[in-house]
């Protein structure tokens, strides 16, 4: 039980700094900031309508595998994995 | 040969595909006709989620909406990409553990009541059954269109071909249907993209291709931002900029609403393990993605495109395309002036041209001038999109009617081949019931599809994450969450949406928030009354606070178990 409970907490911190950056990215740098960073370019792109456009979906990607390798990493770690 | 025998000859073989595969992968038990068995590798379902997510309208009308919108139209993008985060993250892992059918199955026995259970259920069907029929609606307009036959009979084709496959197949079928419709329509969608950017600033890649330069120089975003102006347009990517709390308000709507989408939820249940639902999402986000990142790219060629051969051109020299769409009155010019030249400028009363926003996609390919073959590839992907999306929705509704209230609630002694019966029966009745309510559309079919994500982040959301997360939420808390906040949303959107008979006006909304955004709110509503209410009422039972912690852990997986 205190394995579980271990390992409920652990998966919580990962989820809430995962979740913080997917915030940060969207809503973030994609709407919140997006003047301010309009006056940095990256390329021919206004950041901020980079972030919006493009930049903050392959965070959600990435975000996404990460997520999958933390959790793999965890499920063993706490030999909560599935069995083959 | 013509765009029509082209249209004819890749629509066909893709047909033919579709209904082979269907054929080869038909459902023989009511497992493998709700979640195909359990037995879908992740990168399988991710594609076929992909799939299932992107309907006609990410398709055919998304990047026409952002070429209109500039910066604005981000709020589609991000809404409907980021929604996947919180379904991997949050929800998939959870409910696949969890290891039974139906969205309404896991509400029923999370909150261990038959009203909540009818409550999810009713919801699920309701949200389905309006998206199901904005996507016959967009099949029968594709083929409508481009085999020159009358909408009617397009819908027709539609609901024959769906209910073929949909029928036969179960999940299982649809599911592997699904992966050969994704390939269609990534590649219809992309091989116009690169064709445009590399004619454009020569760069096969569209998602850099948007942010590089043009043969004079001067990037291509800064091109079209000085062509917006020069016409009166706010700049491009600053458009819609000043109206942020809506760009926010509806990008979280969009969101929640994904992750809490019953056909979404349900592809879930179709991977073997806990952690293949998690892998799964982010395949699926990754195929979505590709399509997502290219849709901005098209936008920004589009308008560019369309500005330059237009405006102040005489209306005598306008290419083929131009009169074709004007033959659908999806493209009108009023010579206001009588110069004989198309003032297309941001003020009405100068303005001499309209353009339907939703053909930028179809009509892209020959603003470019490309082969022939590629507009009929781009065809054929939007009726994928289209019916690929439809298959999905209509199995959910099917398993609702069949599994939830048939086998869990009217008549639990129905034998697996007798629910397999009713399952067909209900896909059968819910495709000709879709059919004809797109036939015959109440004026306001897309404004039902954005309350169908308002009424999913405000009902489902919420409910799922609660009854995860919190092991003291309970069903009085969670019931009275879920029907104030779809009541709330529900009612909110009527009121301040004219096309709905509302009689709110734009002046009155709360807080400036649009119709299309206050999902969100309502998310947050049913969030605090839930958690409120929980509290003030009993603590569930031991039984289910075990079922709780055993959901949180990935060992002990099992298929999903008929019950």
């Amino acid at each position: 039980m205190q394995n579980n409970q271990l390992y409920w907490r652990k998966n919580i911190q990962y989820l809430a700094i995962l979740i913080a950056i997917w915030f940060f990215v969207s809503f973030g740098c994609g709407i919140l900031f997006v003047e301010q960073l309009n006056q940095f370019k990256l390329g021919g792109f206004p950041l901020g309508f980079w972030f919006a456009q493009q930049g903050s979906i392959y965070t959600f990607v990435i975000l996404i595998f990460i997520y999958v390798f933390l959790m793999n990493r965890l499920d063993k770690a706490f030999d909560l994995d599935e069995k083959q | 040969m013509s765009v029509q025998t082209w249209t004819f000859v890749i629509v066909g073989i893709t047909f033919l595909l579709y209904i082979g595969v269907a054929i080869w992968a038909k459902a023989g038990t009511t497992k493998e006709f709700y979640v195909a068995g359990s037995g879908v590798s992740p990168l399988v379902n991710g594609m076929a989620t992909a799939a299932d997510w992107m309907s006609a309208a990410s398709y055919l009308s998304m990047a026409g909406l952002i070429s209109f919108m500039g910066y604005g139209g981000s709020q589609y993008l991000m809404g409907w990409t980021g929604g996947y985060v919180l379904l991997a993250l949050l929800l998939a892992p959870y409910l696949r553990k969890f290891g039974k059918f139906t969205v309404p199955d896991f509400i029923g026995e999370r909150y261990y009541s038959n009203q909540a259970r009818l409550v999810a259920l009713i919801c699920a069907i309701f949200v389905s059954f309006t998206y199901v029929v904005g996507q016959m609606k967009g099949v029968g307009v594709a083929f409508a269109r481009f085999l020159e036959i009358p909408f009617s009979y397009g819908i027709l084709i539609g609901i024959g071909i769906v209910f073929f496959y949909a029928v036969l197949g179960g999940m299982k079928g649809i599911t592997y249907t699904q992966v050969a419709q994704y390939c269609v329509l990534i590649f219809a969608f992309t091989v116009p993209a690169v064709f445009i950017s590399l004619q454009m600033v020569g760069n096969p890649i569209p998602q850099i291709g948007m942010g590089s330069t043009v043969s004079d120089g001067t990037y291509l975003l800064d091109k079209l931002n000085l062509l917006s102006t020069d016409l009166g347009f706010a700049e491009y990517t600053n458009a819609g900029i000043d109206d942020r709390v809506n760009v926010f308000f509806i990008t979280a709507a969009l969101m929640l609403g994904t992750a809490g989408l019953p056909h979404v939820i349900v592809r879930f249940f179709t991977v073997p393990k806990v952690r293949d639902a998690r892998k799964s999402a982010g395949y699926a986000l990754l195929f979505i993605a590709l399509l997502y990142t290219t849709a901005p790219a098209i936008a920004v060629f589009a308008r560019t495109n369309l500005i330059e051969t237009v405006s102040d051109q005489p209306y005598s020299e306008m290419p083929e395309w131009f009169t074709k769409w004007e033959e659908s009155s999806l493209i009108t010019f009023d010579d206001k002036n009588a110069d004989g030249k198309i003032q297309y400028v941001a003020d009405a009363k100068i303005n001499e041209l309209t353009i339907d926003r939703d053909i930028m996609v179809l009509a892209n390919p020959e603003i470019a001038q490309l082969p022939k073959w590629v507009i009929a590839l781009v065809i054929a992907g939007g009726l994928a999109a289209a019916l690929s999306t439809a298959a999905g929705l209509l199995l959910v509704i099917a398993s609702s009617i069949s599994h939830d209230l048939l086998k869990n609630y009217l008549k639990p002694s129905i034998s697996e081949k007798g629910e397999l019966i009713a399952a067909r029966v209900a896909i059968a009745v819910a495709v000709v019931a879709a059919g004809l309510a797109g036939l015959n559309p109440p004026g306001f079919v897309a404004q039902v599809v954005a309350l169908a994500f308002g009424l999913a982040a405000s009902s489902f959301f919420p409910a799922i994450i609660l009854g995860i997360f919190d092991k003291r939420m309970n069903k009085e808390g969670a019931i009275s969450g879920m029907l104030l906040g779809i009541i709330f949303t529900s009612i909110y959107i009527w009121y301040f949406k004219p096309q709905l008979g509302g009689p709110g006006l734009a002046e009155d909304y709360w807080f400036g928030i649009k119709p299309e955004g206050i999902g969100t709110l309502g998310m947050f509503i049913n969030l605090i009354v839930a958690l409120v209410v929980s509290r003030l009422t009993p603590a569930p039972p031991q039984s289910v606070q075990e079922l709780v912690e055993n959901i949180r852990v990935p060992r002990g997986s099992t298929a999903a178990i008929n019950h």
